[in-house]
């Protein structure tokens, strides 16, 4: 029998909770230090540099990033061919971020109810995507997402009609409405397809990639390299205050969707877009 | 840069895109803060903390680790707060500090009332928490990260958004880069 625990999941979950929080992914660094060299405002620039000043500082000092350490978004891939021993998965995962939330100092933005608002005080519980897939391990893919920037998405269930250029519309619509919002220069996250909630979360799935890599599907990496371009000719710039650096990077996922339908959903995210990512393999056992 | 050392009673010199920095107390308070500081104003009630030239910082912190003053601190987004911010400003509140547009509403109480709207760097908690130097609860602990602080900063960087004339860095900047700023 191949086996995971999920003890192994809450050490993995706990661990990713803290890099992700801590330490700005190599991609969006390097976008950052890119966005310094086209970036056309002072203003813009000098931001940018004290963003980079912010990822330093947070990663020496051992502090979250932003004080906004989220609600965290869970992805989780089960090989069929393993079998899940311990506590319920779930359990584990939010014992995970519990333990991280308080042992690491990071904020606790949970409340139990949506009209109550009594807070969890231990930021769970976390939002968790589960599928099986083939293999034996346990992929997790983890985001913890700050809500300035959340609060600014948005959805459409367009006419198959509109094509494209509805798309390209919608997505340019959003980001102009988020404006300084969401903690510019931005990720935006985009879903095209399936139903409202797959779009949904092929948008929040799309902020996983790293900012510099394309989609894989080339007329999909072009929408991808419009849609950036378009954004950063909206003016918005660094905090809002104008420029060039409007968005990191567009990243477009897609799925196949009904002959009546064009959904499409954008996520946006900030410049402390966080993701990170780890394969757990079984335990190797002597009496199997 | 130009120093400012709360109380501020009078911005009217504050020009939008200004940089500014922070030497003296502010209060922080964010949105379940406010709904309480609204209430207390609702029923003729003072506020915890003194509001003449007071300024408001819209943050909640990451928990200090121990012995540290405070975790990241960075603003938090302010038009949230935009349907409450006029009773404060009559209040006496001259300035606050937060990230992202605000109303028309609360730029035509700004005018009227010669307060001025501050950005300090969205996401930049790390940077921003340097400037802290003591933090001491004022209101409302069972609120936790949204609780009302009294906040002792040096040097804490921030930026004329919107001035005491309705300018805003945000309409102006955008405008000016627009295009790609062709
Ligand atoms: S939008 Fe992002 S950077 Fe801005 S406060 Fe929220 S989590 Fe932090």
């Amino acid at each position: 029998m191949v086996r995971v625990s999920t003890e192994q999941i809450k050490r993995a979950v706990k661990r990713l909770c803290l890099q992700a929080n801590q330490e700005l992914t190599p991609d969006i660094l390097d976008g950052l230090k890119r966005a310094i060299d086209t970036e056309l405002s002072p203003l813009g620039k000098d931001i940018l540099d004290q963003l980079i000043v912010n990822a330093k500082l947070s990663k020496d000092n051992q502090m979250a990033l932003c004080q906004d350490t989220g609600m965290v978004v869970v992805f989780v891939e089960v090989g069929q061919g393993i079998f899940l021993s311990g506590v319920y998965i779930e359990d584990a995962i939010n014992q995970g971020i519990r333990e991280a939330y308080q042992d690491y100092y990071f904020r606790h933005s949970i409340v139990a109810d949506p009209f109550n608002r009594e807070n969890t005080s231990d930021n769970t519980p976390a939002v968790i995507h589960t599928r099986i897939v083939p293999g034996d391990h346990v992929r997790i893919r983890l985001s913890p997402k700050g809500f300035g920037s959340e609060n600014m998405s948005r959805l459409t269930m367009l006419k198959p009609a509109q094509g494209v250029d509805g798309v390209k519309q919608f997505v340019l619509d959003t980001v102009r409405g988020a404006g300084g919002n969401p903690c510019p220069p931005m990720v935006v996250g985009v879903g095209i397809g399936g139903t409202m909630e797959k779009a949904a979360q092929l948008s929040k799935e799309a902020l996983l990639r790293p900012v510099n890599q394309d989609s894989s599907i080339a007329h999909i990496a072009e929408l991808e390299r419009d849609l950036l371009a378009s954004i950063n000719r909206l003016g918005i710039g660094p905090q809002g205050f104008g420029g060039t650096s409007t968005a990191l990077g567009v990243n477009v996922e897609t799925f196949p969707t009904h002959i009546a339908g064009l959904p499409v959903a954008v996520n946006i995210s900030c410049h402390v877009t966080r993701h990170q990512e780890i394969i757990i393999y079984p335990e190797v056992n002597p009496d199997d | 840069m130009i120093e400012l050392a709360p109380p501020l009673m009078d911005t009217s010199f504050l020009t939008v895109g200004d940089q500014v920095t922070f030497n003296g107390v502010i209060y922080t308070a964010r949105d379940a803060a406010h709904q309480r500081l609204i209430s207390l104003l609702d029923t003729g009630n003072e506020l915890p903390f003194p509001a003449q030239g007071g300024i408001i910082y819209y943050v909640g912190p990451c928990p200090a680790k121990p012995g540290e003053v405070v975790g990241s601190a960075g603003p938090t987004t302010s038009s949230r707060m935009d349907s409450m911010t006029v009773p404060l400003l009559q209040a006496g509140i001259k300035g606050m500090i937060g990230k992202g547009e605000r109303s028309q509403e609360v730029i035509d109480a700004m005018k009227c009332y010669g307060a001025v709207y501050f950005a300090a760097i969205g996401g930049a908690g790390a940077l921003l928490a340097q400037s802290i130097k003591k933090m001491e609860l004022v209101a409302y602990p069972e609120l936790g990260p949204e609780a009302i602080y009294r906040m002792e900063v040096k040097d804490f960087p921030a930026i004329v958004a919107i001035d005491g004339q309705g300018r805003s860095i945000y309409e102006i900047g955008r405008q000016q880069y627009e295009s790609g700023g062709m």
